[in-house]
């Protein structure tokens, strides 16, 4: 039987309380969202507190999707099957859709939180590539007050963040501009398993050429990546198989996989080009489809 | 904390798993315990309202909060639908992953009274039936669709 280490519960009511209680514990404490990534860690001894800080109460602060005109802003809280459920998500970022679909599985899908999955920073995790690919900023909360932080300073390594020890993840932004879609891929072992190797990509049109476009990748390296390469390659030029085929390849030769029980050094490469390529047509086929719709 | 519809009250130790609470405090041994990696879902459990794996919540968590079990399907003394269709179609062999399969199946169908196959399938991916009776699970939450909307 696991069963985590002995520790003392405590249930924040508020984001202010649950920040002062960190201030209070340091590093002894820690927060538990869905728990879906925490307690399985100390249920076989790989992480131990003293204080765990409930903060499922803050559901109701911490949960939401809303849409501005500039951007979408989604709460810590918010669970995985919401961001799947979202209407305004499918219109603006039908990416999150395609993910939050080979995430884990439903009942999973009921407890894990964008924040806990963010904040897990484990390489694999696919919304920190969906973060990643459509260049979300992540708002964090201490007892000083707010600040921002992009994605790229966000994961300062594996399980590792940008979030000090009093502080905590509130909210992330994704900015919303025009013209643009976006599409995930992921190839897994079986269903509900952790990725062999998963790609995001958003692009953006404007007048049949690439304004912009984003590439990010999960467990390929020490972080969920993006690839500013990709970039700088589409930017200008009109979308066709040529230019994805090169984008692939760039994908393949950037990132940093490792041989393990899940494939082969060569083999993730591999995938990185495929997945590459197929979520660049298939972001470029969605801005198509809405077109004529 | 309400355990299908009654509220108790016990003094728990933090680390305290939900599902182990549930057997050993409260004697519901209806839920099962098995991989305890939230990987085959014979723990599964509602947490208000929804299908959660009870070994990856402590049972802190749910305190002051609606939980429902296998037990708690029945209602005046007449099985659930979900349940007459495991017994209808031998939706179970050793009965294991059972109560969990049925808690997700209720569940899928208190939402959408007429899933597809696929649907059904989705649902219960997260959980695995180790005597692999897939095909006679999926049959039995279709009858008991059937038989709901017969009704
Ligand atoms: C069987 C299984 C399969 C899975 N498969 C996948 C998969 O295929 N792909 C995938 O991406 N993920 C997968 N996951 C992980 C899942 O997405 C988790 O839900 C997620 O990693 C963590 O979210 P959580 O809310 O449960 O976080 P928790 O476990 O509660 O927390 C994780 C960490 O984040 C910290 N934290 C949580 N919220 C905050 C906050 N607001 N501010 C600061 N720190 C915070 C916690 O202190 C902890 O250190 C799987 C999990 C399981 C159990
Ligand atoms: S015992 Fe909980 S998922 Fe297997
Ligand atoms: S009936 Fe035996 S595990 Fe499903």
């Amino acid at each position: 039987m696991q069963v985590p280490g002995q520790f003392e519960y405590q249930r924040a009511t508020s984001v202010e309380h649950a920040i002062g209680l960190l201030d209070r514990l340091g590093d002894t404490a820690r927060l538990v969202a869905g728990g879906h990534s925490l307690l399985p860690m100390m249920k076989l001894r790989l992480a131990n507190f003293d204080y765990l800080i409930d903060i499922n109460d803050l559901h109701a602060d911490l949960g939401y999707i809303t849409a501005e005109p500039q951007q979408i802003r989604i709460g810590a809280m918010t669970r995985h099957r919401e961001l799947l459920e979202s209407t305004s998500l499918k219109e603006h970022f039908p990416i999150f859709a395609d993910a939050e679909r080979v995430i884990a599985d439903p009942t999973v899908r009921n407890r894990g939180t964008l924040g806990g999955s963010l904040c897990q920073a484990d390489p694999s995790e696919d919304l920190s590539a969906v973060c990643t690919t459509l260049d979300a900023s992540c708002v964090i909360q201490g007892s000083a007050g707010t600040r921002v932080v992009s994605m790229e300073d966000f994961h300062r390594g594996p399980y590792e963040t940008a979030v000090g020890e009093a502080e905590m993840l509130i909210e992330v932004r994704f900015p919303l501009r025009p013209g643009g879609s976006s599409a995930y891929e992921k190839v897994e072992r079986r269903a509900g398993d952790w990725a062999v190797v998963s790609a995001g990509a958003a692009l953006w049109l404007r007048n049949g050429v690439i304004s912009d476009a984003r590439v990010g990748l999960a467990a390929v390296g020490p972080n969920t990546a993006g690839i500013p390469e990709i970039s700088a390659l589409l930017r200008g030029q009109e979308p066709s198989e040529e230019l994805f085929e090169q984008a692939g390849d760039i994908a393949a030769r950037s990132c940093e996989p490792a041989t393990d029980t899940r494939g082969a050094e060569g083999y993730k490469r591999h995938l990185a080009k495929e997945l590459t390529r197929r979520t660049l047509r298939k972001a470029v086929d969605r801005i198509g489809e809405r077109a004529q719709a | 904390m309400i355990v299908n519809g009654e509220e108790v009250t016990r003094e728990i130790e933090g680390r305290l798993l939900l599902v182990h609470f549930l057997r050993e405090e409260l004697g519901l041994t209806g839920t099962h315990w098995g991989c305890d990696t939230s990987n085959c879902g014979t723990c599964v459990v509602w947490l208000d309202g929804e299908p959660v794996k009870s070994c990856t919540v402590l049972a802190a968590m749910a305190g002051g909060h609606e939980v429902r079990t296998v037990e708690g399907l029945e209602r005046n003394g007449e099985l659930d639908p979900v349940q007459q269709g495991f017994i209808a179609c031998h939706g179970l062999q050793c009965g294991f992953c059972t109560p969990g399969m049925m808690m997700t199946a209720r569940a899928l169908l208190d939402r959408d009274p007429d899933p597809s196959e696929a649907d059904i399938r989705e649902a219960i991916s997260g959980q695995i039936c180790r005597c692999t009776g897939y095909a006679t699970i999926v049959r039995s939450v279709q009858w008991a669709a059937a038989t709901e909307a017969a009704k």
